[in-house]
This record gives structure tokens, sequence and C-alpha cells, in this order.
């Protein structure tokens, strides 16, 4: 199909909307009602047709809108944008998996022409027409990783594989859910999870690790991991935290329904294959609280996962003040039936709300 | 399913170097490209030997940036258990093989300032995809080769013509030896010292670099062991409800396999630590030969590695 990309801002007058199409394929983080971190990976190799799992790299109508406002963060902040001087062959290395994929995928959007390493990218959607030395910096406007990373959707973090762990040494991010690049760049595995709540416990980040590590060419995998935002904010950074936190308490019942946003991480993992980088994709999706309600499986179970979160995870997840006005909203669409297993709306079978 | 992804390749040439040692060219049978890769990758290649199937891993010594072919070179083992023998004299130019995708547990570290390559025999061909890696993209490198006489130094003249002041040649038969200790204490801050080859050659370069002070992270190494062949044993897999015989010349990984146990792998070589299986019960002794695990946990009794080790005793127990 062709995309329609939307006119939309994630910033002051918040026009961000989605489509119909968007919310059926919106990436419902749980498959059952109730929440605990879990290495919940997969094997990142398709999915069903329209879903955001379909391709390598997920492509819908908010890219344009994504691209600008990506643009308008590293202006405002170049060190959103980072990579260490040994991370240069793994940004050709992403730039190459972007580019094929895109034009596989998408053939009417993107294409790549690649004579030896003389290479052409086309990319229509954003107006751009380069040719270009492969590995050779000096003939592209910016380093490759940066390059690729302003028009491919999600950010983009390329751990370096050293000593039996993975380094942040590299990366583009500017719709993160509350950490920074800048505090993180150079940090190895355990040392940039550790903020996280439960899980060190749990013994999480050891098994997560070794999964990763050992993720080879040719085999992706794939995870969701979602939080709460107040707004259709992308850049909800600790750098601008004074800008976005405070927003959170403007939340009323009569607005939460609009305000409220589920926000929803792909999170993708493929090994690069020159550098031996593995890099680390993390694209995100919001929906609003009244979108997500026209799902009647999405309105019972979302109640209910809310409502039995461990409260250090509202707490680091940032909901905690507002977990009662949530509730209060959530439950008018729960009536106590049965859910589906699995992330699906199943909107043909599942019953409508009983009110 | 276990092990990286596979790709099937048709052999299409096969290169005696010398007496040990024969190369061979893969290329894809579907006529398409290869992946691309990083120096000092592996892959496994699979044998099928009359009844078994052998999944012996052996370093790409091809250019990581030709996508047309990948070469590797493999020594034969007269003594070993037929892996190589099995490449040796019954693989022909033109038959289909199934190899997996390339796995790097050698990788260079790309913050090094330079790369000092230190190969013992056939343990050079890692570095020759290094090598190719850092021709390309410009990364500094010495090589020191130490080879038993100048009949079996693989590629020995292709490196000293192409790389004169980098590539320096030992022969035991000659009485030279690397002088490491000078070797290690004229190298630049910002060095990265890689070693591959007999086990005696990678202690000796750790025990040494640790004692010169060199930090742990600038010292890489590989080896990958072939499974050795042992007395007969009987495991019971806890999880799969079976109960299997490992034959002498077949390694645990491999009893585990043929019976249709799906038991995680990568190197197959006691080097990547993949195959790491809890041992739930045992009465005898492990032959623990793997690079995995660490002393205290070769000593626990709790773990072993399947695809290189091996167990004398009455009873043994996995969680697998």
């Amino acid at each position: 199909m062709t995309i329609q990309f939307n006119e939309e801002t994630f910033r002051d007058d918040y026009t961000f909307k989605n489509s119909d199409w968007a919310i059926q394929r919106f990436p419902f983080p749980f498959h059952e009602d109730s929440y605990m971190y879990s290495v919940n990976m997969e094997q990142h190799r398709g999915g069903p047709e329209g879903s955001i799992y379909e391709k390598r790299f997920d492509v819908d109508e908010h890219y344009v809108a994504e691209m600008r406002d990506r643009a308008m963060v590293l202006a405002d902040d170049p060190l959103r944008c980072q990579s260490l001087p040994h991370m240069t062959l793994a940004g050709w290395d992403l730039l190459e998996l972007i580019m094929v994929s895109k034009s596989e995928d998408y053939p009417d959007l993107f294409e790549l022409h690649r004579d030896g390493d003389q290479w052409r990218w086309v990319n229509k959607p954003l107006g751009i027409d380069d040719t270009f030395t492969f590995l050779d910096e000096t003939t592209l406007p910016y380093g490759p990783m940066e390059y690729i990373t302003r028009q491919a959707q999600g950010d983009f973090c390329v751990l370096d594989q050293r000593d039996d762990n993975l380094w942040m040494d590299a990366g583009t991010v500017t719709t993160q859910a509350d950490w920074s690049l800048d505090f993180d760049i150079g940090m190895n595995f355990f040392e940039w999870h550790a903020p996280v709540p439960l899980a060190h416990e749990k013994g999480i980040f050891v098994r997560a690790l070794k999964f990763l590590l050992n993720i080879q060419q040719g085999a992706p995998a794939r995870r969701l991991n979602w939080t709460m935002t107040v707004n259709p904010l992308l850049d909800t950074s600790p750098e601008n935290y004074h800008k976005w936190g405070v927003q959170k308490t403007t939340l009323t019942p009569e607005n939460i329904g609009q305000k409220q946003h589920l926000r929803v991480e792909l999170q993708t993992f493929f090994r690069l294959p020159r550098s031996n980088a593995l890099v680390f994709p993390i694209r995100c999706y919001l929906c609003n609280f009244d979108d997500l309600m026209t799902m009647p499986k999405w309105g019972r179970r979302l109640h209910r996962v809310i409502r039995d979160l461990p409260e250090e995870l509202a707490t680091y997840k940032g909901f905690i003040d507002n977990r009662p006005m949530m509730l209060d909203y959530l439950s008018k669409f729960d009536d106590g039936l049965p859910t589906s297993p699995g992330i699906w709306p199943e909107r043909e079978t599942e019953p409508a709300l009983n009110t | 399913m276990s092990g990286a992804e596979k790709i099937d390749v048709t052999v299409t040439e096969i290169v005696p170097v010398n007496e040990l040692v024969t190369r061979f060219k893969f290329e894809r049978t579907d006529g398409g490209l290869l992946p691309t890769f990083s120096g000092g990758a592996h892959t496994v290649v699979e044998m099928k030997d009359g009844d078994i199937t052998r999944l012996n891993p052996y370093s790409l010594m091809s250019d990581p940036m030709d996508q047309n072919a990948y070469t590797i070179s493999v020594r034969r083992d007269d003594e070993g258990r037929g892996g190589s023998l099995f490449m040796h004299q019954k693989v022909s130019v033109g038959d289909q093989m199934v190899i997996s995708y390339p796995v790097n547990l050698f990788s260079l570290d790309l913050r090094a300032k330079k790369h000092l390559f230190l190969a013992g025999g056939i343990g050079i061909t890692p570095f020759l995809s290094q090598i190719k890696q850092c021709e390309r993209l410009g990364g500094a490198w010495e090589l020191h080769y130490a080879c038993r006489n100048e009949a079996l130094g693989s590629y020995v003249d292709e490196l000293t013509s192409k790389y004169p002041y980098e590539a320096n040649v030992y022969y035991d038969d000659q009485k030279q030896a690397i002088a490491l200790e000078g070797l290690l204490n004229g190298q630049p801050i910002g060095t990265h010292v890689y070693v591959c080859g007999p086990k005696g050659m990678i202690d000796w370069v750790r025990a040494t670099a640790e004692k010169l002070g060199w930090p742990r992270e600038t010292v890489h190494y590989e080896e990958f062991l072939a499974p050795q062949p042992g007395k007969p044993f009987e495991v019971k897999l806890a999880v799969s409800n079976k109960v299997v015989q490992v034959g002498e010349d077949e390694s645990l990984l491999e009893a585990m396999e043929r019976e249709g146990v799906d038991a995680p792998y990568l190197c197959r070589g006691g080097a990547c630590g993949q195959c790491e299986t809890r041992v739930i019960d045992y009465s005898g002794n492990f032959i623990h030969r793997d690079h995995w695990l660490e002393d205290d946990e070769h000593a626990s009794g709790e773990k072993i590695m399947p695809c290189v080790s091996r167990f004398e005793g009455k009873t043994l127990v996995l969680d697998r």
C-alpha cells in the first residue's frame, strides 16, 4: 500500500494523531492481564501482513513528521547523536542494513543503486537523492550513522561487543523514555541498566546480556517494552525534563483520554557484519487512551495491568501520581469479561464492552 | 533451532597448500552473494560422513568484503576423529555442502591503535581475514608467525612478499622463536595482541603479557579444540527423558544431536559458552576440556560443555 504521511507535530500544539489503520496495528504490549519483566525475546523475521512486525524497519504514516522532529532535537542539542571514533565501521554497517532493508521492503519509497563502492540512495518521502562512496565519510554530509538515522524512525544504539559485554559506544537518541545517550555513552550493559528496579534481583540482565552477545548475523531478535507519556511527545529526555515533566500535572478527568498515551517500544537487535557490533533500534509508538479503548480487549486488559502493577514499576515508569486518575478512566472499560491470550486486538471475536 | 543460520554452498575450488593443509572455496549454490563478515569470524561446516553428521568450525580466511566466495584452510589431523580427513579425502569440486553464517568469537578490538598478531601453525587462518580487513580500513598491524618448517609454512610466501615489513616468520626446525618479551615491551601504548595457535603458545603469550603488565582486555586469543575421542559413557537427559550412549569417536553434543535433542551450540570448540549445560547428578569424573568455564566451575561438578568435554563413571544426569 502507499502510505499517506501525516502533517503533524510532537510538540507545542501536538497535532499528532493515529489513523484507524495506525490504531489497528498499534503494538499493544501486554499478552496477558498482568505484567512483569521478562526477557521476552523472539526472532525478528516478519509477522502478520500489515503489522509492525512485518518489515525489518517499519515505516508508517508518522515517518516524515518524526524525521522533522528529530532534526529539530539535533539542531538544539547535537550531543543526542554521538559515535566514538572506533564505531565508524559499525555506522557504515548500519547504513547498509537500513538502506538494503528499506529499498527491498518499500521499493516504492526507497531505492538503492550500487556499483561497487559507488552508491546512490533515493528517499522519496524526504526528497533525498544522494550519491556517495561506501566507506568514505567525506562523501556524505554527516557520519554514516547520523546520515542514515536522520532518515529512520526510532532511536538507534550501536553497541560495541568486547570482553563478554556490550558497550554503548554510539547512537542517535531523540525519542527516548527518559534516558540520556550523553550520560550513558561508553557505559557497559550493566552500567547503563543500573537504574532499573527489580530486574537486577531477578537476574534478568545477566540472562538478557547472554542472549544478546549470542545474536548472530542473519538472525535478528525483537521484544516490546512500554511506558506512559502525557501528550504525544517523542522527546522525553532527561535533558528536556524541565519542559515535559511538568506536563504530567496537566492531566484532568476530562482530558485524560486524549492526553494520556501508552508509549510502546519495538526493540530489535541485529548483528552488524563488518564490525561485529550489535545495533539496537528502539522504535517508539504512541497511542492515546481514547483510541486504545476502541479495542474492547485492550480496554479490559490495560485496566487490569495498570491496577495490578507493582508500585516500584509505576514509579520507575513515571506515572505513580497519575495512576488513580488513570484507573478511574480505565475501569469504565473493564466489564470483568475474560480476555483472549496474545497481544492482537481480535476485533472480530472479542465481545463488545458490556455497559 | 540451534547454531547460526545456514547457507547452501558449492565447493568451487580445492587447492593443496602443502603436505598437511588444503584450501577449500565455497560459493552460494543459488548464485547469490554471501554475507560480509568481520575478520576473525568462523563458519561451521556440515559434513555428512555416512551415518554421522559432523559440524566443524573453520576460520574464514578470505577477504571479509568479498561476497562472492568464502575460503577456509583445513589441516589434516590423522589422529583426530575424522572431520579433517573427510574434508581432505571425500570432498570434491562441485559438491554441495551446508555451512553456517559467519560467527565471530575473535574479532578485532577496533579501539586498538595497533594490532599485534601472533600465529602458530594453522592458527594463521583468522589473521588472514583480519589482515585484509586492516588493509582495507587502514588499521596498523604486525604479524609474527611460527611454523614447524618451511615446507609446512602455509601462506608464508604470499604474506612475506606482499607485506615484507609487517609479516615476520619463524621456523621451529631452524631454532627460530618469537622473542616475545622484547616484542611486547616494544609495542606502542594502545596496542592489542591477538594469539591463535596451539594451547601452549596461547598460555605462553597470555602469561607473558600478564607478567609484563598488559591489561587483560588487550590480550585476545582463540583456540578451537577439536573434540577428542575417549571411552564410551552413558548420559541421562532429564528434560528430554532420554538415556544416550556416547560413543568413543563422538562428542557428548553430537550424541545428543543424534538422538534428536535440540541442544544449543555455536563454536563446537569449547570457546563460546553457548552449549553450557547444568549437571543434575553424577557419580564419576569429568574430563573438562573447554576454555569457557572457570577452574572452580570445573571443580564444582555443576556444569559441563558437551561440545568438547567428556565423562568417566557410573551416572551422569544433565538438565537437557
